[in-house]
This record gives C-alpha cells, structure tokens and sequence, in this order.
C-alpha cells in the first residue's frame, strides 16, 4: 500500500514538474532562452487565478484565466523585452546569455510588481475537491481526488498540445521553427510571430503549473512562496533530463523527476526535501548527458 | 524580363561580397550563375530572397520592387529559395517537410494536390513519404528540398548548389529534373553552381561572377565555346 502511495504522489507532483518542463522546452524550442523568470509568471498567473476565484468563486473559472493571462504576459515578455534584447546584444561575448541573465532580472521584477499590487502576506485558493485521501479497505491513502484530478487535466492538456503539435499547420510551423527558423522562413512561416506564440503556450502551461502547485501543497502562496522556487527548479531539471528539446522528453522528465524524489523522500529521508532533485539532475548528467530523449548532436546533422 | 537587377551591393561587415551586381532573367528561362568559391554567388541568392539586407541597388520582380523584403513575403509573390547544403529539416517526415512549403497556403485540398503533384515529379520521395528525413540519402534529400520549394507554387526558383556532395550519376538526374521544371512549370531560374558544365549545360544563360562583381554574361553554350571561361571554369 505505502509502495502504491507514493508511486501515485509521485506521477501527480511529477505531472506537474512536466507542465513547468514543457514551459521551459517551449520557450527554450522558440527562442534558445532558458527562462527562469517561468516561475515568476507562473507565480503572476496564480494571482489572476486567486483574482477570478474571489471574483467569481469557481476553481473552473480561474483555471482558464490563469492560462489566458499567463499567456498574455509571456507573449508581451517575448515581444518587447526579448525582441529588444536580441537586437541589442546580437553580438560580443554576451550576446547568446544576455536574454538568460535577463530573465533571472525579470523573475526579481515580477516578485517585487506582485508585492507592491497584492502585498507580501499568504493568499490562499481552495481546493476544487477534497486532498483527504481515498480510503480502501480501511486504509487511507495520500492519493487523493484532488490529486486525481490534477492528472486527468494535465493529461488531457498533454493530448491537446501534442495534437496541435502533429497534427496542425500550426503545429508544423512551430516545429519548423524550432528546428530551422532559416528554412522556415523561406517556406512561408512568419517566424517571429510563432516565436512568440510559443511563449505564449509556455505561459499557459505554466499557468497550469502554479494553480495546481498551489492547491496540491496547502493552497496558499505568497511573492516569496518556496513552492514556487521548488517549481522552477523542478520543472528546469525535469526539462533538462528530457534534453530541453523535446516535448515528450519534458513528460518523461518530470514523471521520472517526481516519481524518484517521491520514493527518495519515503525510504531514505524526508530530509531531503531540496536535495533530492539536484543528486536526480547530477544522476542523469552523469549517465546520459543529453538527456532522456535527447539524441546526440541530431541537429548538427 | 521578369527579374531585374540593378547594382545590388551587399556586404558582410567590412567586406563587399556582392559589387554592383546588374542582371536581368527574361520569364521562363533558366540561368545559371557560375564562379569559384567566395564569388559572391550564395550572397546574391541570399539577397534576393530576403536572407541578407543589400546596402544599395534594386531588385525588380514581376515590375514590383522587391529589395530588402522579408523571404517570408516573397514567398506569397511566388519566389522560393532552395538555400545551400540540402535544405531540408531533419527532425521532420519527408510529407510535413513537403507540406511545409505550402503552409501559408492554409488550403488542406491545395496541399494535398501539391504532395501529389511532387510524388509525381519525385516517386523516390513517395516511397519514403512518412520517414523522418535525416534517413534520406543525399540525392533524396536534394529532390526534397527542392520539392518543398515547389510545394510554394514558385515562378522564380532560385538554387543554390543542388549537386554539391552528390555522386555523379545523382548530379546528372537533379539537374535534369530542373530543366524538365523550367519547361513544363514555365519557371524562371536562377541555378547558383560550382559544377560550371553542367549547369552551362542546361542553363538558357549563364552569368560569370568573381569577386562579387559580374565579369561575363551570355548565352550559356556561347559561354561553353569562350576559351577564356572554358580556362578559368570548366578546366580545359
């Protein structure tokens, strides 16, 4: 029974890793930025989430606004603030890290913006449904119908981006894109507009991210919130292991990310609560430097 | 003439890669632009289908000025680009590389007449229609490339060095195929070669170029007879 607990508490926190990895890939794919200001935004888009349910009182309400203001916010980060930064730093020793040390600014920027509208102090979002456990046979599981809940949406939004990624125009053009901007463009793609829809998908998933983050821990959050630190972390490692290129790879990373913290923490130390996913990302560097998925050098070919 | 170009100057930084370029290439003709390495030939390409900004001159297409446009725009005025070195994408299937081409299109029955008509052209590309590119030998990938540009429904196609690395058995047949396009799709070309014969061969015109600037412009067999090409080019 302990062994079925924590394998389920794992898939659900790894579930989440997954949304924030995907966030991570989808920016990293459009624009070769790792972007560490996705919690920040992730972190913003829990605020519009908190704004919709006080307003109108509904998890389901505040879901898709989380996800729409999310994205709106990353695409104006790409449009304004990416888009300046790579036309003015597109040579010399900084140009490829300006954007990546720019991000990390923004995510300080983001917390201070949010202290200054909502304050410092804990907010909270309730729950759609109950985090008690189920109980069978007397016992009572961690797993619960929260936690049920949580990964039959991601899985559902996993099957959505993977449709619009296989099987629309859409999804080709983004592709495209991400392998080969140059023939891309000669095909016909509006290049720069996809790049900025890629940031606005990473936004949303991301928005999917922090809401669920937030309502699996105790349901508050605050600008300081350590949940959110652990988030960003966790989903970077999660898209690192599956080789920050692709999509799949970000899944596979953050169920595999989850699943071992959730066992490390249930048989060798609670107290490793932080450790955990670093020893996870030096583990996979050391065994397969590119990744889960990752194929070595298949974009030099 | 249908292309027109008059003293287009690009530069690389410092350096002058393309000098004053004027050329002219009347509708349906093929010509082909020869010149050893460095002669500014993959620049001028470049310029004209938007990857590289010129610093001076005009590009005339179809009577619209045309210079410095983005390549995605040229596209929907009909001009396609075969960029150097195989250009195709590997991580994706020959079909959605194919469907690529036409994706601005935004037309599902349109596409799919187009893959068809492309199958056609090339039976090789429909035999390996779902297989992820890079598992494409160097001639298939060529065909592709080339096939994704005619997915666009081009009426210029420019080409930049389809027979480099290629045997040449598969040199002989790509550039075939592309007199067989120029005749039957009523193309222009532009065929950007290091292989000097077999594009004169083919070629309606041909266009000398060294360092950056045109030294030669003719009928393409009047440039197979001139002794001085034949020393400098074609190796006898």
């Amino acid at each position: 029974m302990q062994l079925l607990n924590t394998l389920l508490i794992g898939i659900t926190a790894g579930s989440i890793y997954a949304l924030m990895a995907i966030a991570f890939v989808l920016v990293w794919r459009s624009t070769r930025v790792v972007n560490f200001a996705q919690a920040g935004m992730a972190l913003l888009s829990t605020y519009f989430g908190y704004e919709a349910v006080s307003r109108i009182g509904s998890f389901w309400v505040a879901l898709p606004v989380a996800m729409i203001g999310g994205a709106i916010f990353a695409a104006l980060v790409e449009l304004i603030l990416m888009r300046l930064l790579v036309k003015h730093a597109s040579s010399g020793a900084i140009a490829g890290v300006a954007p990546i040390i720019a991000t990390l600014g923004l995510l300080g920027v983001i917390r201070a913006v949010i202290s200054m509208i909502w304050g410092g102090q804990d907010l909270r979002i309730v729950a759609p449904i109950s985090n008690d456990g189920f109980t069978i046979n007397g016992s009572t599981l961690v797993f619960s119908p929260l936690k049920l809940l949580i990964l039959v949406v991601v899985v559902i939004l996993l099957i959505l981006l993977s449709i619009l990624f296989q099987r629309t125009n859409l999804g080709l053009a983004l592709r495209a894109s991400a392998h080969a901007p140059e023939i891309a463009r000669l095909s016909g793609v509006r290049v720069d507009a996809v790049r900025t829809l890629g940031w606005a998908l990473a936004g949303a998933a991301g928005a999917v991210a922090g809401l669920f983050q937030t309502v699996n821990g105790n349901g508050t959050f605050s600008p300081d919130s350590i949940e959110f630190s652990l988030l960003l972390v966790s989903g970077f490692i999660a898209a690192v292991i599956g080789g920050l290129d692709s999509l799949l790879g970000a899944v596979l990373g953050g169920l595999f990310l989850g699943i071992t913290i959730s066992f490390v923490l249930m048989y060798v130390s609670s107290g490793l609560f932080f450790i955990a996913p670093f020893i996870v990302l030096l583990t996979v560097l050391f065994v397969r430097p590119q990744g889960i998925i990752g194929v070595k050098a298949s974009r030099r070919a | 003439m249908s292309l027109n170009v008059s003293n287009l100057t690009v530069h690389h930084g410092a350096i002058c890669a393309v000098n004053q370029v004027s050329l002219a290439v009347p509708t349906g003709k093929l010509a082909a632009i020869i010149g050893s390495n460095g002669a500014g030939k993959t620049t001028l390409l470049r310029a004209l289908s938007g990857l590289n900004k010129p610093t001076h001159g005009v590009v005339n297409w179809m009577g619209e000025t045309i210079t410095g446009t983005k390549p995605e725009k040229l596209v929907r005025l009909g001009i396609s680009h075969v960029s150097e070195g195989k250009s195709v994408i590997p991580e994706l299937t020959v079909k959605e590389n194919l469907e690529l081409g036409a994706i601005w299109r935004k037309d599902a029955k349109e596409m799919k007449e187009s893959v068809d008509q492309v199958v056609s052209i090339f039976p090789r590309l429909g035999e390996r229609i779902s297989q992820r590119s890079d598992t494409l030998s160097g001639g298939e990938r060529q065909m592709l490339a080339i096939g994704r540009a005619i997915m666009s429904k081009p009426k210029l196609l420019l080409l930049d060095e389809p027979s480099l690395g290629l045997a040449p058995l598969v040199v002989e047949q790509i550039f075939q195929t592309i007199r067989d396009l120029t005749t039957q799709m009523r193309l222009t070309v532009l065929l950007v070669e290091q292989n000097a014969m077999g594009a004169l061969k083919i070629a309606d015109l041909g266009i000398v170029l060294n360092l950056g600037k045109v030294v030669a412009v003719n009928h393409a067999q009047a440039l197979i007879e001139d002794p001085a090409v034949r020393a400098a080019y074609l190796g006898y």
